[in-house]
C-alpha cells in the first residue's frame, strides 16, 4: 500500500527544548497507526506540526491524498491543510461550547461548501440548496457516530464522553483523507472505549480514511492498530504490528513497563 | 445569629456611606452669610436610606443565589419568555401588529421632540446590531466602533459640501466607507486578542477623531461642518416638521432593512464562522476556516451600518463636528450590545430602546437622573449578567431521514 503522508526528518524546537527530534514516519492509505510513548514524548506537538499550529524547525512533511493534490504541506495554514484533507481532533477537548451540536458539525463543513456574504443575505436556490445540504450532511454524521439525540444541545453541556464523540464527528464533516486523534479514550468509560474501538474501525472501513492515533490506553491500541510507532523525548525509538511492539525490549523499557508482558 | 450578622453588615455599610458623603450632603458653605451650615438631618437620612438599601441588595442577592441553586437541574428545559413569545404564532403575530400600528401612529401622536428622540433610539438600534456583528458573534472586543460611525458622517458631510451630493447617492458611499475603513482596521488587529485588540481599537476611534479635530483644511477641525442638508424626498426638500417625520419612517425601514440582513447573515456559513471564530479561536482554524478572512469580514459589515448611522446622522442634525464622535459613543453602543445580550438580534434592540430612551425618560428626576441610570444598569449586570436575552441558537427539526430545517425566528 502506497503512503498518504510521508514525515521526513521532522523537528520542532521549543527555545532550548527539542520537542520533536529529526523523525521519519509514514502513514500508509487505509491503515491505523498507533503513536505511543510516556508523557511528553512530543506526541501532540507532532499533530500541531502537522497540522500547521507551529511551524517545524527542520524536515517535511509530504502528502499523496488519494483524490490527487500531492506535495508538501510546510508553511500552509491550518485551514489550507484541512482543506487538503488531514483533520484532527483536540487532547483538551476544544468544541464550540455555545453552538448547538449540528453547528458545531456544520463548521466543519465549512471548507467544503462556499456560500459567501451575497449568497447569505439574498439567500438563492444556490445556497438555500447547499444550507440544506450542509444540515442533511452534518445530521447524516451525527447519526453514524450516534450522538444524533443531541442534535439541538449546546455542545458544551454534553457529557464528556459524547464531546469526545463529537470532535471526532466534527472532524469527519471535512472529509478527511487522513484524520489525527488525540488521546479519543481519554476520560472514558471501559463501555464507552469498546464503542469509539468499533467506531474507529468503521470509520477507516467505510470512509477509505487513514488514521493517525495517540492514545495510552493500550488495550485499545493493542486490539485495533494495523502497526504502532513508539516515540520517546521526539524521538521514534520503535515501530512495527502490535505483535512486535509488545515483544520490543526497548519499548517496554521506555513506556510499557514489565508489568504490561505479564 | 444570621440575622444580627446581617444587621451588623447593613449597619457598617450605613456608616461608611454617611462618611463618604458626608462633605457633599452634610457640609454646605454658604457664601453669601459667610457661614457653614451643617445638615445633620441629611445624615440622617443616608445612614437609613443606606442602611435599608444594602439590607435589601443582600436578601435579593441571596434569594438569586438559592434560586440559582434549584433551578440549575431543570433550568436547560425552560424557555425564556421572550423566546416563547418568538416561537408562538399565538403570541408572536398580535405583538407584531400592536408593535407595527404603534410605530406608523407613533409621529402622529407625538410631538416632533418624541419623534426625534425616537429615530435616535432606532439609529442605536442599527449600530447596536453593527458592532454585534464584530462582538456579539464574532467575539472581537472593539472600543473605537464609533470611529466607522465619523467615517460615515464625514463622507456625508464633505461629500454634501464640497460637491452638493444629497443623502441618497451618499447613503451607499458612507455604507461602502465604513466597510472599507473597517478593512482598513482589520488588518493591524489580525494577530491581536482581548484586551490587546481592545485597546487597539480603543486608539484607532481616537485617532479618527483627533484627525477630524486637527486636520483643518481637510475637516474644518473642532468647529465642524454645519448646514448639511437633510434628506430630500424624492428630489424635494421638505418643512423641518415634515423632514423630522421622514427621518423617522426612514430610520423605521433602515432598522427593519438591517434586523433583516443581520438575521439572514448570523444563520448563514458565514455567520456560523464568526460564532466559531468566538468560541475558540485555534479549533476554529483547525476546521478549516480562514481566519483572515472571517475575522476582516466582521470587521467590514459590522463597520457598513456604522457608516450608514454616520450619513444618517449628518443629514439628521445637519451640523457634525468631532465632539459627536468621542469614546463614550463607542461605550453607548457596546453596553447597548451587552446590556441587550451578545449575538441575540432582539436583545440588541430592546438594550438599544433602554438605554437610549431611559436616560430621556428619566429626565423627570432631573439631578439624579444619571445615578438612577447608573443604578439600573447595575442592577440588571449583577442580576442578569448574560444580557437581557441569552445566547438562542437555530434549531433544527428532524423527522427520522426526512430532514426539514426549520427555524425558530
Ligand atoms: N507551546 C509550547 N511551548 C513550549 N514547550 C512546549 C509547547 N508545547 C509542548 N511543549 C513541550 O514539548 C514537550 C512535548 O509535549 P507534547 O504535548 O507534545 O507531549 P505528548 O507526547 O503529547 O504528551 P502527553 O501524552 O502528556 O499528551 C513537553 O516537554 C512540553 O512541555
Ligand atoms: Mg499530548
Amino acid at each position: 500500500m502506497k503512503p498518504v503522508m510521508e514525515i521526513k526528518k521532522l523537528t520542532v524546537d521549543f527555545g532550548g527544548l527539542r520537542a520533536v527530534d529529526h523523525l521519519d514516519l509514514d502513514v500508509k492509505e487505509r491503515e491505523i497507526l498507533a503513536l505511543i510513548g510516556p508523557n511528553g514524548a512530543g506526541k501532540t506537538t507532532l499533530f500541531n506540526c502537522i497540522t500547521g499550529i507551529y511551524a517545524p524547525s527542520e524536515g517535511s512533511v509530504f502528502i499523496s491524498p488519494p483524490g490527487g493534490g500531492t506535495g508538501t504541506i510546510n508553511g500552509l495554514t491550518p485551514n489550507i491543510i484541512t482543506r487538503k484533507g488531514i483533520t484532527r481532533t483536540f487532547q483538551n477537548i476544544r468544541l464550540f461550547p455555545n453552538m448547538t451540536v449540528l453547528e458545531n458539525v456544520m463548521i466543519g463543513r465549512h471548507c467544503r461548501t462556499r456560500a459567501r456574504i451575497a449568497g447569505a443575505v439574498f439567500r438563492g436556490k444556490a445556497t438555500e440548496r447547499e444550507e440544506k445540504a450542509t444540515v442533511e450532511h452534518s445530521y447524516h454524521i451525527l447519526e453514524k457516530i450516534g450522538i444524533s439525540q443531541y442534535v439541538n444541545e449546546f455542545a458544551g453541556n454534553l457529557p464528556y464522553g459524547a464531546q469526545r464523540l463529537l470532535e471526532i464527528a466534527r472532524a469527519l464533516a471535512t472529509e478527511p483523507f487522513l484524520l489525527l486523534l488525540d488521546e479519543p479514550a481519554a476520560g472514558m468509560n471501559p463501555q464507552e472505549t469498546g464503542v469509539l474501538d468499533a467506531l474507529i474501525s468503521k470509520i477507516r472501513d467505510e470512509e477509505n480514511i487513514a488514521i493517525l492515533l495517540i492514545e495510552h490506553d493500550m488495550r485499545l491500541v493493542m486490539s485495533i492498530s494495523d502497526r504502532i510507532a513508539v516515540m520517546d523525548y521526539g524521538k521514534k525509538i520503535a515501530e512495527g504490528t502490535p505483535e512486535e511492539i509488545r515483544n520490543n525490549p526497548v519499548v517496554i523499557k521506555a513506556y510499557l513497563g514489565e508489568e504490561f508482558v505479564a | 445569629m444570621r440575622k444580627l450578622s446581617e444587621i451588623k453588615k447593613s449597619f457598617l455599610a450605613s456608616i461608611w456611606f454617611m462618611f463618604l458623603t458626608f462633605p457633599i450632603m452634610v457640609i454646605r458653605v454658604n457664601p453669601i452669610e459667610k457661614v457653614v451650615e451643617w445638615r445633620w438631618r441629611n445624615m440622617v437620612f443616608v445612614g437609613v436610606g443606606s442602611f435599608i438599601l444594602s439590607f435589601v441588595w443582600r436578601y435579593m442577592i441571596r434569594q438569586k443565589e438559592s434560586g440559582l441553586k434549584k433551578n440549575r437541574a431543570d433550568d436547560r428545559h425552560k424557555t425564556p419568555f421572550i423566546q416563547r413569545v418568538r416561537e408562538e404564532r399565538r403570541l408572536f403575530i398580535p405583538l407584531i401588529a400592536v408593535l407595527s400600528v404603534l410605530g406608523v401612529s407613533f409621529p402622529f401622536i407625538f410631538s416632533a421632540y418624541q419623534v426625534n428622540i425616537m429615530t435616535t433610539a432606532l439609529m442605536y438600534v442599527v449600530l447596536g446590531l453593527g458592532l454585534n456583528i464584530v462582538v456579539g458573534l464574532a467575539g472581537l472586543l472593539d472600543l473605537g466602533y464609533v470611529a466607522f460611525y465619523a467615517v460615515g458622517a464625514y463622507t456625508y458631510g464633505l461629500l454634501n459640501h464640497h460637491f452638493g451630493l444629497g443623502f441618497w447617492a451618499v447613503l451607499p458611499a458612507g455604507a461602502f466607507m465604513g466597510a472599507l475603513f473597517g478593512i482598513l482596521l482589520g488588518f493591524p488587529v489580525l494577530r491581536l486578542r482581548g484586551d490587546y485588540l481592545a485597546i487597539v481599537t480603543l486608539g484607532f476611534g481616537e485617532i479618527i477623531r483627533l484627525v477630524l479635530e486637527n486636520w483643518n483644511d481637510f475637516s474644518f477641525g473642532p468647529s465642524g461642518i454645519a448646514n448639511i442638508d437633510r434628506p430630500s424626498f424624492f428630489g424635494a426638500q421638505l418643512s423641518l416638521q415634515n423632514a423630522t417625520v421622514y427621518i423617522y419612517f426612514l430610520m423605521i425601514a433602515i432598522a427593519l432593512f438591517t434586523v433583516f440582513v443581520v438575521n439572514r447573515l448570523q444563520n448563514s456559513r458565514i455567520g456560523r464562522a464568526w460564532v466559531a471564530l468566538r468560541e475558540d479561536e485555534i479549533a476554529c482554524e483547525a476546521m478549516g476556516i480562514d481566519k483572515t478572512k472571517t475575522k476582516l469580514s466582521a470587521f467590514a459589515l459590522g463597520a457598513t451600518w456604522a457608516g450608514m448611522m454616520g450619513v444618517l446622522f449628518a443629514a439628521k442634525t445637519t451640523f457634525i463636528n468631532p465632539a459627536s464622535f468621542t469614546f463614550l459613543e463607542s461605550a453607548i453602543i457596546l453596553s447597548i450590545v451587552v446590556l441587550g445580550g451578545m449575538g441575540s438580534i432582539t436583545g440588541v434592540i430592546i438594550g438599544a430602546f433602554v438605554l437610549i430612551l431611559l436616560p430621556e425618560y428619566l429626565r423627570a428626576f432631573s439631578e439624579y437622573r444619571m445615578l438612577l441610570f447608573g443604578a439600573i444598569l447595575v442592577i440588571m449586570m449583577v442580576f442578569r449578567p448574560q444580557g437581557i436575552i441569552s445566547n438562542v441558537r437555530r434549531t433544527y427539526k428532524f423527522a427520522g431521514i426526512n430532514i426539514s430545517g426549520e427555524q425558530s425566528k
